[in-house]
């Protein structure tokens, strides 16, 4: 027997009581781990984008089409060295529950502006001179199997053809990542030319202009010099950097980042209050024993790293099994998510985070009981006073 | 030359604040306690027979004199140093047993080791030894649920007696035990005491234990009032 039997003796003697607090502490971080990792994905494309990239949409909202002519006098402003397109295509695949992000683009300008974008040079010029074709993120392409070669009917929830058909045929010419910004292997991307001579309306209208500048230094001047090319014209413009646009649409859907942190807060106070109570019950009940084992020698001290131990412990336990069954969680949501562009995995950051609130919570609700224990006089503990 | 003290207690007084009012136990208590003593001190419930004990035992503190231990003060003590002490000198032996539901006998019996630098073997040769001196070898596994009283409190002298303490201190050891488990039970402490050499202070109602002891101390209200000659 050594002191970690002691303290994994003392932790099993009511089973019940140490499993419900597991189930507890359990919840709490799952909600943590899932939560964490949902905010982190959604978040992701906050900051991608290179510094030197400008985005240029309509000033009433994105949703709202610029001319695609604008493309042409954007390239014309000094300090603009590449200029792209693209719209939203709004496609799904077979169901409508399988929804794709999906972009209708210039694809020579597309890959100049998004340079960390790879695919095989036969790829490459496969996508550029065939019209109908796709080029798929590597991530969509895995979760649907699909592969170079394949001809996928894609339907779109905006956009009708002209020949009255629903479901448009592309045939995927390339499969490409991004290692830079992996969030980018969700897309899939079209022709705008293509779109353009398919659609019944919309055509010449584009979502968006991406551009990139000589430096990012100078975004802030070519962004006005743009945005003044086109006011008071019939579509005005507002430019910013790739980076404060992203962080704009995530900002339009609400604070996620502080609904996560209300709602793990309230689980953590909650779990915190239960485990805490329990751990002060459940020393309490061994007082007698916490003062014979003084009377054997055992120092106040020792009883203080014991009660610790249980506490970290039984946190430590409950928040690893929290936490992994997390990370499973998030794992198959994932699967979904990674459509829509995200990076929905956990993190180690995630991880070693929970672990560390995990330590503080064993910490504190094991502070009062440990304390407690430590200060308690042998003869009160044995009732001899 | 004189026999050597276990313990030598001189003009120790002991006083308790309870709200305004101070309830005073001893005042001016004298006692000598020969190494390899036998004693029982007996004494109606409130005379200071626990205090003394605990005062003994390094569990509560003079208010003014001096407790020493093989001549050596041990009421200056710190609590580290006490814990020590006890952990090296002492093993207590209560009415109700005070074993550890969540431990096995031998595993209750190991706890005063986990403080020594004894290695597993060591250890584990110690508590068979212990557990053999008590009789109870056979029922080295057994939880204290799956014990009688009796089996329970040979397993506290065993515990008691593990890291080979020079004295024992025993609470009421034979308070909750039919009269032939008792004597039992004062048959080890006796053979611990004439066999082993331990001294053996018992603070007991039961005047049965008298008949194994040495000699026998009344306490009453904080005061020795005779004391038996040596058996």
């Amino acid at each position: 027997m050594n002191q970690a039997l002691l303290v994994a003796k003392n932790l099993s003697r009511r089973k019940l009581r140490t499993s419900l607090m597991l189930v507890a502490i359990f919840i709490a971080f799952f909600l943590y781990g899932a939560l964490e990792c949902f905010n982190r994905a959604f978040h992701s494309s906050e900051n991608s984008g290179a510094a030197e990239r400008l985005v240029t949409v309509n000033r009433i909202n994105f949703t709202m089409p610029l001319p695609v002519n604008y493309a042409g006098r954007v390239r014309q402003v000094e300090g603009v060295t590449s200029v792209s397109y693209q719209s939203w295509f709004g496609g799904y695949y077979q169901d409508q529950r399988q929804p794709l992000f999906m972009f209708a683009v210039d694809p020579v300008s597309y890959l100049e502006v998004y340079s960390g974008i790879q695919l095989p040079a036969e790829q490459r010029r496969a996508w550029l001179t065939n019209r109908s074709a796709v080029a798929v993120g590597k991530t969509t392409a895995a979760k649907y199997g699909w592969k170079v070669g394949d001809r996928v009917p894609i339907a779109s929830n905006i956009y009708l053809r002209k020949d009255g058909a629903k479901a448009w045929e592309f045939d995927i010419a390339a499969i490409f990542s991004d290692p830079d910004d992996t969030a980018r292997e969700g897309l899939i991307m079209m022709s705008h030319d293509y779109f353009d001579e398919t659609v019944t309306f919309g055509r010449d209208q584009v979502n968006m202009l991406v551009f990139s500048t000589v430096s990012p230094k100078r975004n802030d001047e070519i962004a006005k010099a743009v945005d003044a090319l086109f006011a008071n014209s019939e579509a005005e413009t507002s430019t910013d950097t790739a980076a404060a646009f992203n962080r704009a649409f995530v900002a339009q859907l609400g604070n996620i980042a502080l609904i996560i942190t209300l709602v793990v807060a309230t689980a953590f106070a909650a779990i915190l209050m239960i485990v805490g109570n329990t751990m002060v019950m459940a020393v309490r009940e061994r007082t007698r024993e916490i003062g014979v084992l003084k009377t054997l020698g055992f120092r106040g001290s020792t009883i203080l790293s014991q009660i610790l131990a249980e506490s970290l412990l039984l946190a430590l336990l409950g928040a690893v099994l929290g936490l992994g069954a997390a990370t499973l969680a998030v794992a198959a949501a994932g699967k979904f998510i990674q459509g829509f562009g995200s990076n929905m995995n956990m993190t180690a950051g995630v991880f070693l985070g929970g672990v560390g609130w995990a330590l503080l919570l064993g910490l504190v609700t094991g502070a009062v009981p440990a304390w407690s224990g430590m200060r308690l006089q042998i003869a009160t503990a044995l009732g001899r006073r | 030359m004189s026999d050597p003290f276990s313990f030598q207690l001189r003009q120790v007084s002991k006083r308790f604040v309870k709200g305004k009012e101070t309830i005073t136990i001893f005042d001016g208590l004298d006692l000598d306690i020969p190494a390899g003593d036998f004693v029982a001190i007996m004494g109606p419930s409130g005379s200071g027979k626990t205090t003394l004990l605990n005062l003994l035992g390094g569990i509560d503190h003079v208010t003014s004199g001096e407790i020493l231990f093989d001549d050596r003060r041990v009421d200056t003590l710190t609590e580290n140093q006490l814990s020590a002490w006890r952990a090296a000198n002492v093993g207590f032996i209560f009415q109700f047993y005070n074993l550890m539901p969540v431990l096995t006998a031998a595993q209750n019996v190991e706890l005063p080791l986990l403080l020594t630098n004894l290695g597993r073997k060591e250890r584990r040769t110690n508590v068979a030894t212990a557990l053999e001196l008590v009789g109870l070898s056979d029922r080295a596994a057994h939880y204290p649920r799956e014990m009688s009283g009796g089996q329970q409190q040979r397993v506290a002298i065993a515990r008691a007696i593990v890291s080979d303490p020079q004295v024992l201190l025993c609470d009421e050891p034979t308070g909750d035990l039919d009269r032939s488990t008792a004597d039992e039970v004062l048959g080890i402490l006796k053979l611990l005491n004439q066999e082993h050499g331990k001294t053996v202070v018992v603070v007991t109602h039961d005047p049965e234990v008298t008949r194994h002891t040495r000699r026998t101390l009344h306490l009453n209200k904080g005061v020795f009032e005779e004391k038996t000659a040596l058996a």
